[in-house]
């Protein structure tokens, strides 16, 4: 496989190239928003200050190029995820409300008191508070995956938690707190063997993994575009064009409709029945420019240099007396995220010394606090990495963490 | 933006508070508690102190978070014992006043050991930090009075 120019990549990211607190920066923030090259910057400010206007309501030229444009990149993103379908793609503010719209659209229809949904102890926020809200309306029971001490899903048990009562299993593809890849092929099998569907949130594996939903075989897919070099509010959820077509549209407005009468309205076809109002045009056209940015670099490429980048990490940071870093052993097991404490050094003084040093990494919960709580923590730090990220990132951060415990003692 | 020291935040002082933290355990007696949390980086603290007669008789905490949180309500408590509701009132606005970066304040003895965090007014997003003791001590004041402190 070839590797791409570390140097040449990171040339293209205006925002990389900046003094912090007179330091170069060194940004290993990445699970929590990626930075923009200049071929999706461009990209928006081409649409904005060529052809701005609405989209499938205008005959006009500026409309026909913004609709085209809106559409286009619906098609890219769908054939980058492998859909069957372009109309399987689903335009929506990110993971976020990609997962909303499921629990609203499908859930309130499809599941009724005493039904379950499984879901796991490493999900984030957004990937759990949605299914609490179905519960508080429906009776829904919730039940959960363990983790084991590594961070990974305790699956021995399985059979016994997926049962004809689970309607749901909501999963993360991969961990943002720990890192950790999910198996789940395994737990998309199981699943459907029982009958029951599943939302993968795809927020961190679209970022770090080639996805084939197809081969994948869940029924949604959800995930944002703002972390893999798209911008902010705008994002997807993906699923299986019968399970769209059969649910209720989840926002009435503009767009959505066929006919729209005193008393009650028809929907237009999928995926417009889910895109109410205007829509984030020049977010989706960017989106798709993103998607093309990345597919130059390859997918596969990608995942080999942040598996380096995490290997040289693991390798540096197992050198500091008083680090515990969380998630998988394995690398096959976890993506470039590294969470970990050092010492008694609480994560947001970490995070403030490094700062100090022009190098950006997360302290907190991670909106995770299911996961914080099962390892007994408050809050880790996490520096996270992509493809931008350089051995000399991993040094500088190495370095900052030794003024932590230079500090902390 | 210019770039804060780190030696003018993390103060030997704030990290001996931090490790060995003053008046922390459950208080017998407390006439007020105030459980006070930052949801976004999830510092905590329980405050609990007695009142008797206008005047705060005794004072501890338990709580978890950043250096600067868990040293700043340390050096608090410190400040609050046997102080009249009026004069809890008025540490708590000095010690605002530091907060924001006011000169005077941060020379002021009556801050006692909480001068040492003058610096953190350089740090804007660490600032919510040093303020959870004091934004508890104000619940407990509130709650005590009834909203009516001046």
């Amino acid at each position: 496989m070839t590797l791409f120019d570390v140097q040449a990549v990171r040339d293209q990211f205006p925002a990389l190239n900046q003094q912090v607190h007179g330091r170069p920066l060194v940004y290993l923030d990445n699970a929590a928003t990626s930075q923009k090259p200049r071929a999706v910057l461009d990209v928006q400010e081409a649409y904005y200050t060529q052809d701005n206007a609405n989209v499938h309501r205008g005959i006009h030229e500026l409309s026909r190029r913004a609709t085209e444009a809106y559409e286009d990149a619906r098609i890219k993103v769908a054939r980058w995820i492998k859909a069957a379908d372009s109309a399987e793609l689903v335009w929506t503010r990110g993971t976020t409300e990609a997962i909303n719209l499921v629990a609203m659209g499908w859930g309130l229809d499809n599941i009724s008191e005493g039904d379950e949904i499984v879901l796991t102890e490493m999900e984030h926020h957004s990937n759990l508070v949605p299914w609490h809200l179905l519960s508080r309306r429906t009776g829904a029971v919730l039940r959960y995956i363990d983790l084991d001490d590594q961070g990974r899903l305790i699956l021995d048990n399985l059979d016994e938690l997926l049962t004809e009562r689970t309607k749901l299993v909501a999963c993360g593809h991969v961990s943002n707190a720990l890192g950790t890849i999910n198996p789940v092929e395994r737990i998309i099998e199981a699943a459907h063997a029982v009958g029951a569907l599943v939302l993968i949130d795809g927020a961190q594996g679209i970022v770090h993994l080639p996805v084939d939903v197809q081969a994948l075989g869940a029924d949604f897919y959800c995930f944002s575009g703002h972390k893999m070099c798209g911008p902010t509010g705008i994002g997807a959820l993906w699923a299986r064009r019968s399970i769209l077509e059969a649910m209720e549209p989840w926002q009435g407005g503009g767009e959505m409709i066929r006919f729209v009468h005193k008393d009650h309205s028809t929907w237009a076809e999928v995926p417009h029945k889910f895109e109410a109002g205007t829509p984030n045009i020049a977010g989706a056209v960017a989106m798709g420019a993103a998607v093309d940015f990345l597919s130059d670099l390859g997918m596969e490429a990608i995942a080999a240099h942040e598996r380096a980048i995490m290997e040289y990490a693991l390798a540096r940071v197992g050198e500091i007396a008083g680090i515990r870093v969380f998630g998988p052993e394995s690398l096959d097991e976890r993506s470039a995220v590294l969470s970990f404490l050092l010492g008694d050094a609480h994560p947001h003084d970490i995070s403030t010394i490094l700062d100090s040093e022009g190098i950006a990494v997360r302290a907190g919960h991670h909106c995770a606090q299911l996961v914080m709580k099962r390892y007994g923590v408050a809050a880790t730090a996490r520096a996270s990495f992509y493809l931008y990220n350089t051995t000399e990132d991993v040094d500088r951060f190495v370095d900052g963490l030794g003024i932590v415990k230079g500090i902390f003692g | 933006m210019e770039t804060p020291n780190l030696n003018s935040l993390y103060q030997q002082l704030i990290l001996e508070h931090y490790r060995a933290p003053k008046n922390k355990g459950e208080l017998d007696g407390s006439t007020v508690e105030v459980h006070m949390a930052n949801p976004v980086c999830g510092d905590e603290i329980r405050l609990q102190l007695r009142i008797e007669d206008e005047a705060i008789t005794d004072v501890k905490f338990v709580g978890q978070g950043c250096s600067i949180s868990q040293a700043a309500v340390s050096m608090m408590t410190q400040k609050l014992n046997g102080k009249s509701l009026d004069e809890a009132t008025s540490l708590a606005r000095r010690f605002t006043e530091m907060m924001h970066g006011d000169a005077s304040a941060a020379k002021d003895r009556d801050l006692g050991d909480l001068r040492a965090l003058a610096g953190v007014s350089k740090f804007p997003v660490r600032v919510k930090c040093a303020l959870l003791g004091f934004d508890a001590l104000q619940e407990a004041l509130k709650q005590t009075t009834g909203g009516e402190t001046h």
